[in-house]
């Protein structure tokens, strides 16, 4: 496979995160899409449902990310119909690892954590090959600092609003720290009776984690 | 940086290795499994790009199993490792060679237990002990956190305690 010159360099920014806690699995990431220095969209969506009970973090390059999604929705769905059951989110994983496969080597750059909850189960593809069943992923140029808050709070009696405010904290300390990251903090939240998508939470929480600083008070 | 070692006993063999999955500099995974079980009797460890190990290991595993179920009988520990190197040699020179190394450890009712180190450039050699990368623990910069152990013998595979060793 010849592959074409990129026209200029891209660069992998952003923050996504995924872990399983009791109250099934929570995913995050920032909505900042960059292309070198420029902010090419401040409001672009990296966790994206790939049906009602699997939803994927994207990294990498948008637009490759955003058509592999679009044709594991589709192979799962053909999978669905001619089998009669689910795949399971290890299934799906192994799926995309394999269409991936033939693109090794080249441009293609996807980096995904596909979160379902048939028996809560976060599993991470990369299109190097890599695919690793986990409880605990962050990707991207942000993950890093996303990590340092995430290894500390994050176990696995956590409450969901709990959850909720560490998911946000992480992607928001990566941001503050990593230019390629920033903008708004989406959350999904993952559960056997499906994915629910919470409020957008923008970066002005800033003031909310300055006024934390000055006055000690824990922010919800 | 991954570590694998195979040590031959005179009815065992000893197999360890580390269990970090790594992108880079961060570890994504601390209780990854590199061993491959092939039968009852044949352990499989595979280090080396990130990808290429699963892959390769998973269709050697299945090629195994299959062989069993289409003769009733279990391929020999020399038998697969012979077998897995001529995969690797078929496919170095091609457009998809795989960058594995390799550790194959089984014990066979006749021959006793059995060691075989291979490398990405299809070698296969039968050895009493081998390693693939650096396992040291005080001299070394980077310290592996800790490792899976397993043993095989004529009763087959058994896993023993993970070692968690600290610089001391």
């Amino acid at each position: 496979l010849k592959s074409v010159p990129p026209p200029f360099p891209m660069s992998h920014g952003t923050t996504t995160l995924a872990f399983i806690f009791q109250g099934g699995v929570l995913a995050a990431a920032d909505t900042r899409s960059s292309c070198s220095g420029l902010v090419a969209c401040p409001a672009s969506q990296k966790v994206l449902p790939i049906h009602s009970h699997l939803v994927g973090t994207t990294s990498g390059t948008s637009a490759d990310c955003a058509l592999w999604k679009r044709i594991l929705a589709r192979e799962l769905r053909l999978y669905q119909l001619r089998h009669g059951r689910r795949l399971s989110t290890g299934g799906a994983a192994k799926l995309l690892s394999h269409m991936l496969h033939p693109f090794k080597g080249t441009e293609l750059c996807v980096a995904a954590t596909l979160c379902g909850c048939s028996g809560p189960s976060l599993v991470y593809v990369c299109s190097d090959g890599t695919r690793l069943k986990g409880t605990l992923f962050s990707v991207g140029s942000g993950s890093p600092y996303a990590y340092s808050i995430l290894d500390q709070e994050v176990h696995w009696g956590l409450t969901v609003n709990k959850a909720v405010s560490v998911a946000r904290e992480a992607v928001y300390r990566a941001t503050h720290r990593d230019a390629y990251s920033g903008n708004c903090v989406d959350v999904f939240h993952v559960t056997s009776k499906g994915w629910t998508r919470l409020a957008s939470f923008t970066i002005l929480i800033h003031n909310s984690y300055l006024r934390k600083l000055i006055n000690g008070k824990s922010v919800e | 940086m991954e570590y694998l070692v195979g040590i031959q006993g005179p009815d065992f063999v000893l197999v360890a290795a580390d269990n970090v999955a790594a992108s880079s500099i961060i570890q994504m995974k601390h209780d990854y499994d590199k061993m491959f079980k092939l039968s009852e009797k044949i352990l499989l460890l595979c280090v080396g790009e990130a990808g290429d190990t699963v892959q390769f290991a998973e269709y050697i595993q299945k090629n195994v199993q299959l062989y069993k179920m289409r003769n009733g009988y279990e391929l020999s520990p020399a038998a697969a490792a012979n077998f897995t190197r001529k995969n690797l040699a078929d496919y170095l020179r091609s457009r998809t060679p795989y960058h594995v190394n390799l550790l194959l450890a089984g014990y066979d009712e006749t021959d006793g237990p059995g060691l075989y180190y291979m490398d990405y450039l299809s070698s296969l050699a039968k050895a009493p002990f081998a390693a693939h990368g650096y396992g040291l623990n005080k001299r070394f910069i980077l310290n592996l956190p800790s490792f899976t152990v397993r043993v095989i013998d004529k009763e087959g595979i058994h896993d023993l305690e993970n070692l968690t060793l600290g610089a001391k």
